[in-house]
């Protein structure tokens, strides 16, 4: 197929971009988004221009690096996909495609499409993680039993691979549902509770240093999260946070 | 690290202050509609609670205070947190396609917000500023059987109905979101609450504004 493509190109942190438009064509249903960038990247460097930058790594849908905001939304059109995991068969023959990087003002553009997320790396230093001592006498995490429902959730809340897609999308650019998550994935596991107060608060706290916006219970972030992260983390972060902050 | 300071300076504690005026409005909404309601079925009621709210002691030196605080804590949170999140994201896209992910209202709630703030203005100059006059500036004495005259000389001008009931349609916009916004910020949230709190929501925000309206309609018809 055919297709017109916006991307935005800056060339640096300073610079301030602009939407450019570039048509490409012979684009094959079955390419994923990133290998049709691939083909516009090698026709860039083939007629001596700077390729477009953007972010990836594994391009099987688990490491997180891809984003892209595509025609309007965070990993494009499809539902619980990573853009690496989008096809160009959900584009139609001849159509515009809108290619921006994720917006918000702790997610600063590095080059073209490529953000700077370090951001969630520091609110992951804050409290995502548990204290073990592993000095050869840990204990087997399976010799604690663990009710299955609550074993669930905190599978499902660890499934988010910290993309952005839900602070991109969010018309407050709120990073509530990544936060939400990693606190979920560790309150929800008895492993997890002993830290569990400090860890709310100082992740909130990190969250609120690096500049992201308040939730207002939009939504957005669940519908586009390719990981399918429940608001119900949200809620129960509030709880945990409430709690937390009334006892410690 | 993070302070004692959370239940007041941090994002949670902001979502938590705006939800809980939110819910005391949602109530103190309900109880205006009930007292309300009783002028469609009986003047002598409707004067008496009407009486009663207006003179008793712990409603006027407890509650009113209260509300008036709770109306401008929350429209001026709800314009702080709009400003804060408006500059969380300097550069804005080129394409975005908020309708593929959520409700117009949820994403509008300062503009539904605003125009009941508009409406506020209008209904405390007829109803408030002249009960406030009426009281202490002409500190006339107490008759209990005012307040219904009082009502109907509003609901006679049509402008004044229509202006009213279209305030109630945003009302119910910013309530549709609303309602369970304020839930999920409390944390009231979780597969088995969740979808009877949405219904009671959905029930709330088109019943409670479609019962104002009913009461401005009846007694203009009822003037004609
Ligand atoms: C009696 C009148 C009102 C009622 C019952 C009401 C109710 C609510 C409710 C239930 C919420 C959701 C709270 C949450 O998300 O946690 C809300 C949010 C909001 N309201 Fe109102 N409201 C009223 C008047 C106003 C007015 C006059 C404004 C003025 C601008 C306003 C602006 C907002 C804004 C901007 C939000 C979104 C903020 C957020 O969700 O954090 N509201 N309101
Ligand atoms: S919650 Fe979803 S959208 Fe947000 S960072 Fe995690 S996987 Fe990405
Ligand atoms: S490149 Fe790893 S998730 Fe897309």
């Amino acid at each position: 197929m055919n297709l017109t493509l916006k991307i935005w190109r800056q060339k640096n942190a300073k610079d301030k971009g602009k939407m450019v438009e570039y048509p490409i064509s012979g684009i094959d249903g079955d390419m994923s988004f990133l290998e049709m960038l691939d083909v516009l990247n090698e026709e860039l460097i083939e007629k001596g221009d700077e390729p477009v930058a953007f972010d990836h790594d594994c391009r099987e849908g688990i490491c997180g690096m891809c984003s892209l905001y595509i025609n309007g939304e965070a990993h494009g059109p499809d539902r619980l996909v990573t853009t690496c995991q989008l096809h160009m068969r959900k584009f139609k023959d001849g159509e515009t495609i809108y290619i921006e990087p994720f917006r918000a003002n702790a997610f600063p553009v590095v080059k073209d499409l490529v953000v700077d997320r370090s951001s969630f790396d520091r609110i992951q230093h804050a409290g995502g993680y548990i204290s073990v001592n592993t000095s050869g006498n840990t204990q087997d995490a399976n010799s604690i039993p663990i009710e299955k429902e609550k074993a669930d959730a905190a599978f499902n809340a660890a499934a988010c691979i910290g993309c952005g897609a839900c602070v991109a999308t969010c018309k407050n650019s709120s990073a509530m549902l990544f936060v939400s998550a990693k606190v979920s994935q560790y309150a929800l596991l008895p492993q997890g509770e002993v830290e569990a107060k400090d860890r709310v608060l100082n992740m909130v706290h990190q969250m609120d240093l690096e500049g992201f916006g308040n939730c207002t219970n939009t939504g957005a972030c669940e519908v586009e999260c390719p990981k399918g992260i429940s608001l119900e983390n949200i809620a129960r972060m509030n709880r945990e946070y409430i709690k937390a902050s009334m006892s410690k | 690290m993070a302070s004692k300071k959370g239940l007041i300076r941090s994002s949670i504690a902001r979502k938590l202050a705006m939800a809980l005026s939110a819910l005391f409005l949602l109530f103190f909404l309900l109880q205006h509609l009930v007292i309300n309601f009783t002028s469609v079925l009986s003047e002598d009621v409707f004067n008496s609670w009407s009486h009663f709210m207006g003179t008793n002691p712990i409603v006027q030196v407890a509650l009113q205070p209260v509300l008036l605080f709770g109306i401008l804590f929350h429209f001026i949170m709800g314009f702080i947190l709009e400003l804060q999140n408006n500059r969380a994201r300097s550069v804005k896209y080129a394409m975005n396609k908020g309708g593929e992910n959520s409700s117009w209202v949820s994403r509008n709630m300062l503009w539904s917000g605003l125009f009941i703030l508009a409406f506020m203005g209008v209904h405390f100059a007829d109803f408030w500023i002249p009960e406030l006059v009426h009281k202490y500036v002409e500190v006339n004495p107490e008759d209990p059987t005012r307040y219904y005259h009082e009502l109907q000389e509003i609901f006679h001008n049509p402008v004044k109905v229509g202006l009213y009931c279209l305030a109630f349609v945003f009302l119910a916009l910013h309530l549709r979101h609303g309602f369970q916004s304020s839930l999920q910020s409390v944390g009231a949230r979780n597969p088995k609450f969740t979808p009877g709190i949405k219904k009671l929501g959905l029930i709330y925000s088109i019943m409670v504004p479609v019962g104002f309206i009913f009461i401005a309609l009846f007694h203009y018809l009822n003037s004609l």
